[in-house]
């Protein structure tokens, strides 16, 4: 038996932790018994994709809407981390809640019709929000809408066409650049690829995985789909009925599943 | 005239009307609900105006009614002798002579003094309209100054025409705070509103808002930097009085397609040819 | 000299809430040690566990019981209760996984796939570019393959590009699940190089190889797990992913 001397430089322990950047405690938003989320506690750290999957009514979507501001919750915080200290988002003032959102934060809504403005040009589009921060240069709201179109994979040269002309692929991509303009830190995602037909799914989540990477997003993703949540997310939670059942690694729920009704889920999945 | 109180309201309407008026005088800008009544014409032509009106008319002051500009067209005739007859006072189209002046999209040529008011008949009171059709979410927008979507409109306009091509009710931010319609007057107005000396107020009937600029109040035109505000300017000088430097209205005088431009500020340009002539 | 990597007491079961709650035992009190610069071998019958102590040490399947502890020269980590966002940046950073098979994201070209492990550390696109394409070349992959997507490939194909990314970011720890099963003789050739060198560069390596030619030219030690290992046989887990 060869024991090495070869045995490279002395290995360092990596730096495994990362900072939170999302508090999620204890909280419910319950429309009747099972009709939302219970007790849901987690913690999102910065660079992190959490998937959080279910059927259909398990209350991931409710879930989404209290983390991302948009329903105040019967009980439960949510903090954010911000470099100057935390914040707790049904706390703050209106005002701040609202800017927060409209800046730090992103909604990429399932439906591209509810997060862009389809009467408005692809270029005012993916604007609106740097208008919001104050930018009042044409030309250089014109640049990042070219600049982003093309991030986006999308055909600069349309920046002049209302989002209406587009395929519903090139919608959910134009809503994605409209999100992403002011560098938010924390983007919501419910079903991004939901209504899309599957060849033009790929190219999104592909895109996706490329901005997440490059922009170092922090992403909180709903999806009822295990191979989206497997290509994206680095951990999942399994919601059912309002409550978190099992929540892990990505790889770890899919290939172990310890829940029930996780190895439920995962073994009705058809895999062609 | 029996049978109906001074200026046709009665006293407690005004009463309410000039509380809601000094609301928006302390909030320039700012969109005051009002307990609107029914006034005997239809809606569009003009009751928030003739509302306003009715609530500071005094006795002994001295009313002028213009509608585009005019003294003599229909809409401002027709008000002008309904506040000879339920109020009896004393009317004139001469600018510098008139104390309370109804306006529907003009405001005189002849500068303003500290001693008049201006009352605006509005249509749309609310600027964020065009996007949001939710009252309650613009209420919230204004309150929390998200401003952003009024240069979404601008920007599509320079896209679409390559410069902003929003020539009436332009949009303006009122002391450095609130976005406000300045109702359907040209832009060529919209400097005018900027430190004006005379009290500006404004009334939509149908929507039952009024909304003010208190004399002395900065009004800035929202624009790009690289597209600043600009107001129109034409080759022409006016047919009649030769004016360069007043809004002009296009006329078209026979069939074979001949037109001329004159003065929309008649009783302007009559002021200018009793002087030049 | 300590062991990188000290496997105790190994432990894991399935329970099976679809079939009743039956629980399969598949592995009990498995120890092994592997040390930097060393290729350690698992020998034994298909089905007795090899995939599932790799999965245990990557993560992908839950620990029983026991512990697996990585001896880094500033202090130990204990893998088996690793907080669950601790996983991405110790396979970032220390453990690499070569699979059997390729997990084929659609769209995505053969060298990307091959870069993103570079990617992920922050490392400069065009040189995860050059590197990606140095070991495809090597591996023999046909340079007109590079940009296209490898769903369509061959086995053996998709099994290169599986084994240039896995060996790409050169991680001080490197699981290897068959990783030459559906390659000729050339290239088998070329992945024992690269095992050579990444043993010469001080990584310690484990390997499931069912081809005894590669087996006994990559391996310093050979571990055969035996049935006494495990108590009910009967479990594929394969079967369960």
């Amino acid at each position: 038996m060869k024991r090495s001397e070869l045995a490279g430089p002395a290995l360092a322990k990596p730096v495994l932790d990362r900072s939170a950047l999302l508090d999620v405690q204890d909280i419910s938003r319950l429309y009747g018994p099972g009709k939302g989320c219970e007790s849901i506690d987690f913690r999102l750290h910065a660079g992190e994709v959490l998937g959080i999957v279910g059927e259909s009514g398990s209350g991931k979507s409710t879930l989404l809407r209290v983390l991302a501001g948009l329903e105040t919750p019967d009980a439960g915080r949510v903090i954010y981390h911000t470099n100057d200290g935390e914040l707790d988002l049904y706390a703050i003032s209106e005002a701040r809640r609202r800017a927060l959102l409209r800046l730090e934060w992103g909604l990429v809504h399932q439906n591209p019709r509810d997060g862009l403005r389809m009467g408005v040009s692809a270029g005012a589009n993916v604007g609106e929000r740097l208008m919001a921060l104050g930018e009042r240069h044409y030309g250089n709201l014109r640049a990042a809408g070219q600049d982003w179109m093309t991030q986006v994979e999308l055909d600069a040269g349309r920046i002049d066409d209302a989002p209406l002309t587009f395929s519903g692929g090139m919608q959910q991509r134009l809503q994605i650049a409209r999100t992403l303009v002011t560098r938010p830190r924390l983007v919501f995602m419910d079903e991004p690829t939901g209504g899309l037909d599957v060849s033009v799914q790929a190219r999104l989540l592909d895109m996706i995985r490329t901005l997440v990477r490059q922009l170092g997003l922090s992403v909180v993703l709903v999806t009822h789909d295990l191979a989206v949540a497997r290509l994206l997310s680095h951990r999942l939670l399994v919601m059912r009925r309002g409550q978190v059942v099992e929540a892990g690694l990505t790889d770890q729920i899919l290939d172990d599943p310890q829940h029930a009704y996780t190895q439920l889920l995962v073994s009705s999945v058809l895999t062609p | 005239m029996n049978g109906y109180n001074f200026a046709y309201l009665d006293e407690q309407t005004k009463r309410m009307i000039r509380r809601a008026l000094l609301k928006a005088v302390a909030i320039p800008g700012y969109q005051v609900p009002f307990g609107g009544r029914e006034m005997p014409m239809p809606y569009g032509w003009g009751t928030g105006g003739m509302q306003l009106t009715a609530s500071i008319l005094g006795g002994d002051d001295v009313l002028k009614v213009i509608d585009q500009g005019a003294d003599d067209t229909t809409n401002a005739v027709s008000i002008r002798a309904f506040f000879e007859r339920v109020a009896g006072v004393e009317t004139t189209t001469a600018t510098a002579a008139a104390d309370v002046i109804q306006t529907r999209h003009r405001i005189p040529e002849t500068p303003l003094e500290h001693d008049q008011i201006l009352v605006f008949q509005v249509p749309i009171p609310e600027p964020l309209r065009f996007i949001e059709p939710s009252e309650q979410e613009t209420r919230l927008m204004h309150a929390l100054e998200e401003y952003g979507v009024m240069h979404v409109k601008l920007y599509e306009d320079i896209a679409r025409y390559g410069h902003i091509a929003t020539t009436y009710a332009y949009p303006v931010k009122v002391d450095g705070r609130y976005v406000m319609d300045p109702s359907p007057i040209p832009k060529f107005d919209n400097p005018k509103l900027d430190m004006s000396a005379a009290l500006m107020l404004f009334g939509a009937g149908r929507e039952k808002r009024l909304y003010a600029i208190p004399p002395y109040t900065r009004v800035e035109s929202l624009d790009f930097e690289d597209h600043p505000f600009e107001i129109q300017q034409w080759d022409e000088h006016c047919a009649l009085c030769g004016s360069d430097h007043s809004f002009l209205d296009e006329v078209i005088t026979d069939d074979a397609g001949n037109r001329l431009f004159i003065c929309s500020d008649t009783d302007y340009c009559l002021t200018r040819r009793g002087e030049v002539a | 000299m300590n062991a990188l990597v000290n496997v105790k007491n190994l432990h894991k079961s399935f329970v099976l809430h679809g079939q009743g709650g039956v629980a399969l035992e598949v592995m009990q009190s498995l120890s092994l040690e592997l040390h930097a610069g060393e290729c350690l071998v698992l020998a034994g019958r298909s089905g007795i566990g090899k995939s599932t102590l790799l999965k245990m040490l990557y993560g992908n399947y839950r620990v029983s019981g026991g512990s697996i502890t990585l001896n880094f020269h500033d202090g130990a980590l204990e893998l088996s209760d690793l907080p669950v966002h601790a996983w991405h940046p110790l396979r970032r950073e220390v453990i690499g996984y070569v699979s059997q098979f390729l997990r084929v994201v659609p769209r995505v070209s053969a060298c990307e796939v091959v870069m993103e492990p570079l990617l992920a550390r922050g490392t400069d696109a065009a040189e995860a570019r050059a590197r990606a394409e140095t070991l495809l070349a090597r591996l023999n992959l046909p340079q007109r393959l590079w940009r296209l997507p490898p769903g369509t490939f061959s086995g053996g194909e998709q099994q290169r590009v599986n084994i240039a990314r896995g060996f790409i970011a050169e991680h001080p720890i490197l699981l290897l699940d068959e990783p030459t099963a559906s390659l000729d003789a050339t290239n088998r050739a070329v992945v024992i190089e690269l095992i050579s060198e990444a043993k010469a560069r001080g990584a310690a390596l484990l390997g499931i190889f069912h081809d005894a030619d590669v087996r006994e030219r990559v391996a310093d030690r050979l571990l055969p797990l035996d049935d006494h290992l495990i108590a009910k046989t009967t479990f594929s887990p394969e079967a369960h992913s």
